[in-house]
């Protein structure tokens, strides 16, 4: 079987975006294919590229020192992985491994950030991009302190 | 403003006080968690089965214990046995989570209203379920599976705290494995075992295949879960006249008399427990109603 | 005295037979309850002869105040409701519904019979008729067994007060003074100088046996003029009012207003409103095991939306505040009944104002309900 390339304008993150960022940006995106149970990050590595999942499914998983490891979030196609390559001081904060054969398209975090500080309004609009992700997964772990499958 | 939930208020033997438990035998009991169990119950002599559609309850009675309100959760068209899933909370529950096999419940019902299934014929059907929700949704899955040409889509989603915490856990396979419906779990956490999805049951309503304009929900679950799940149905387009949520209060009789179920003017045991969400997310929006 | 008495017919007792009639009643096989004073109150209790009734008695009654005085005259219903209502007899504040028995590794259940001694209701007001109405058809949907059952052997006597009191506003909830059916047989006491007389109605067959042999006479217009005199006057002077108009909406339609907070200030939760009120229903279970486990008794009695562990679903109570449970309370009583039942739960008896000890009073309640909610009135007796 062979995969169909991976393209960033088919992503949900930059549907119909406009202008001419993701010709800027489609030559450095690099593609990946992840195997089951391999990891995408680590915790505390620098944080170093914008991560868009394509396919399959991705854990998010909390390390503690005296517990094993929680799942607390898995992510599927049209999501992305995070933000903490945009935020100083850029670690990765919680481990991703793949759970299903899964597929992305990378952002080298650095190149990225030159190009958004120089073009405003496309950085302001990628944020406005941005901004939802982080705010939804915000209300999902609030939702999820809630209990809401306990009974 | 009414739908057609209709209520049925037979007891196992008719006539007579509407206080008195029929003993039934347990004849099964199978652990489904820690703290879960399910007993499947079959009338003693001279009690009548109990019939029953699904969304409906029983008063369970433990004898010099008490009673609790406990949704069926078996397959309606097999209505010679009594299926009950029970988790062990307070004294009644926890006396019925050890209810040894050839020992005697109490069974007093079937009551309340059911799940709308006339209403889904036809149309996508999406069902929602948080925890020990899955219980008294089990039995509309089993009617429309039986009847399965007569439903567009079936999408079910249940949501669970752990991988521990699933009940049914062996039928989750088979229904999983099914191509005619889709069965997503999903949990709030998990470890490495777990290679499913973990998140709220409302991020799983994003990818549905429903058509919105043709769907209609059941969600049965925490009242918050059901607020979030409903919120998430209506960004997708599915109105709040095509969602029932199954509500829980106190109940002591289940006949609307005692008053305990009150949710504004509703008796919960008798207007419900299945209620269109239109009707009645006006009072659960008001704190402490 | 002929033995086919018409129902709608009307008679005049003269005061020196009333013991006949409460003769009349206990040799045709009934047990005569009625009022008679103890502890302090006019409640009802047996009434074995007349000097059982509080026969010169009153009662004067406020927001959260009740004594009995001693009246001028000798009448026999001179006074209104105390704190009991007939509901204590129609749906026992304990009741035992079955016992069960362990047999074999099964159980057996053997439901309590209901007592078939016939009971003689004597003294019922308006306001109680209408109570019991309301609680008939409560009781009647939900498919009980033992109020029906209990309610078949009452035989009611009513009688059309003569004076009201302070917190009482049938008029104003429609269910009195006079009375307006549902009874046997219906009183209305004449006292004058010249006379001391009761003008009979007959309102049913079982309340036409209990006239036979009684020395009557027919009572005239111009008796029946009297009768409806006196309960006129009783209407044009009730203590208090409530608009009942609109009540379901304003109410339903204010689960937030300001006014709450104010009355939960107050409120206690003690629950005696709901004790004391004669449509109030709500009742809870109990298992009540012997000490070998063998045998084991299934109880009903009263409970009140006000007690803490009312609402409390997966241990946690819905209805944590005496706010929300005051509301609830009130909302349910003069709003979601009409819901439920298609009437008004408040018969404008006053008992709970009278008996709350705090003095809370609904009809003062409504009207600050009423009001916008950006206007705010500090209750009574509020610092």
């Amino acid at each position: 079987m062979t995969d169909v390339p991976l393209r960033l304008e088919d992503h949900r993150f930059f549907h119909e975006i406009g202008g001419d960022l993701l010709a800027l940006l489609g030559p450095m995106a690099v593609e990946r294919t992840y195997a089951i149970g391999e990891m995408l990050v680590r915790d505390g590595d620098p944080a170093d590229r914008f991560v868009l999942v394509f396919e399959g499914k991705v854990a998010l998983e909390i390390v503690l020192p005296d517990r094993p490891r929680v799942t607390i979030q898995t992510i599927g196609g049209g999501e992305v992985l995070g933000w903490s390559w945009l935020l100083p001081p850029h670690p990765w904060r919680l481990d991703a491994r793949a759970v299903k054969r899964t597929r992305t398209l990378e952002l080298p975090a650095p190149d990225l950030k030159a190009i958004l500080e120089t073009r405003p309004t496309d950085g302001y609009r990628f944020l406005l991009r941005l901004l939802p992700v982080v705010a939804e997964r915000l209300e999902n772990t609030r939702v999820q302190l809630m209990d809401i499958h306990g009974y | 403003m009414a739908t057609d939930v209709a209520s049925a208020h037979a007891t196992a033997v008719p006539g007579g006080s509407p206080w008195v438990p029929h003993p039934f035998r347990v004849e099964r009991r199978t652990t489904e968690t820690v703290d879960t169990m399910t007993l499947v119950l079959a009338p003693r002599k001279g009690v009548r089965p109990i019939s029953f559609r699904p969304g409906q309850f029983n008063m369970v009675y433990v004898f010099g214990v008490g009673e609790a309100a406990i949704s069926i959760a078996g397959d309606p068209a097999h209505s010679e046995t009594l299926t009950h899933t029970v988790r062990s909370a307070g004294k009644v529950s926890a006396a019925l989570a050890q209810a040894a096999p050839g020992s005697t419940i109490g069974v007093r019902g079937p009551y309340g209203t059911g799940w709308p299934l006339d209403q889904a014929v036809g149309k996508d059907v999406v069902l929602v379920a948080g925890g020990l929700g899955l219980p008294p949704l089990r039995p509309a899955l089993f009617e429309m599976l039986r009847h399965r040409e007569k439903y567009g889509r079936i999408e079910v989603i249940y949501g669970a705290r752990t991988p521990k915490d699933l009940v049914y856990y062996d039928q989750l396979q088979d229904w999983r494995s099914r191509k005619d419906l889709r069965f997503q779990t999903t949990v709030d956490s998990a470890g490495r075992e777990w290679y499913g999805d973990v998140g709220l049951v409302t991020a799983r309503v994003p990818d549905i295949r429903i058509d919105p304009a043709q769907t209609v929900a059941f969600l049965c679950g925490p009242e918050i879960m059901m607020k979030f799940t409903a919120q998430a149905l209506e960004a997708r387009g599915v109105t709040d006249s095509s969602i029932y949520v199954s509500l829980e209060r106190n109940m002591k009789c289940a006949i609307g008399i005692c008053g305990h179920c009150q949710l504004g003017p509703e008796f919960v045991c008798r207007d419900g427990p299945v209620f269109l969400y239109h009707d009645v997310r006006r009072y659960l929006a008001v704190r402490e109603l | 005295m002929t033995d086919t008495v018409a129902i709608g017919s009307r008679y005049v007792l003269d005061r020196t037979a009333f013991p006949a009639l409460i003769g009349a009643l206990r040799s045709t096989g009934y047990r005569v309850v009625g009022p008679t004073v103890r502890d302090g109150a006019i409640v009802y209790g047996e009434i074995h002869e007349e000097s059982d009734l509080p026969i010169g008695w009153t009662d004067r009654q406020e927001a959260g105040k009740y004594r009995l005085e001693r009246r001028a005259d000798a009448a026999l219903f001179g006074y209104n409701v105390g704190p009991h209502s007939w509901k204590k007899y129609l749906f026992p504040a304990h009741e035992r519904l079955w016992t069960a028995v362990r047999k074999d590794d099964s159980f057996e259940v053997h439901p309590d019979p209901i007592d078939p001694t016939p009971l003689a209701f004597l003294g019922v007001r308006a306001c109680e008729l209408a109570a019991m109405g309301i609680q008939d058809r409560v009781f009647g949907k939900a498919g009980d067994t033992s109020y029906p059952e209990r309610r078949s052997h009452v035989l009611r006597i009513a009688v059309q007060c003569g004076q009201a009191g302070a917190t009482c506003f049938c008029v104003s909830m429609g269910t009195g003074p006079g009375v307006r059916g549902g009874y046997d047989l219906s009183l209305t006491e004449i006292l004058r100088p010249d006379r001391h007389c009761f003008v009979l109605e007959v309102g049913s067959e079982a309340g036409a046996a209990i006239l036979r042999g009684l020395p009557l006479r027919p009572a005239t217009d111009g008796d029946v003029g009297v009768a409806t005199e006196i309960v006129a006057k009783t209407a044009s002077s009730m203590g208090r009012t409530m608009d009942p108009k609109g009540l379901r909406d304003l109410l339903v339609g204010n689960p937030e207003h300001p006014r709450w907070e104010i009355v939960a200030r107050r409120c206690l939760a003690c629950t005696n409103c709901t004790m004391a009120c004669p449509t109030c229903f709500c009742q809870t279970t109990e298992e009540v095991p012997d000490l070998t486990g063998e045998k084991v008794e299934r109880w009903r009695r009263w409970d009140s939306c006000f007690n803490s562990a009312f609402s409390a679903v997966h241990g946690t109570s819905v209805r944590p505040s005496t706010q929300s449970r005051y509301r609830q309370w009130l909302t349910h009583k003069l709003g979601t009944w009409h819901d439920q039942f298609g009437e008004s739960g408040c018969v404008g008896c006053g008992r709970c104002i009278t008996w709350c000890p705090v003095g809370i009073d609904i009809t003062e309640e409504v009207a600050a309900i009423r009001l916008p909610a950006t206007v705010t009135v500090p209750a009574k007796g509020v610092a």
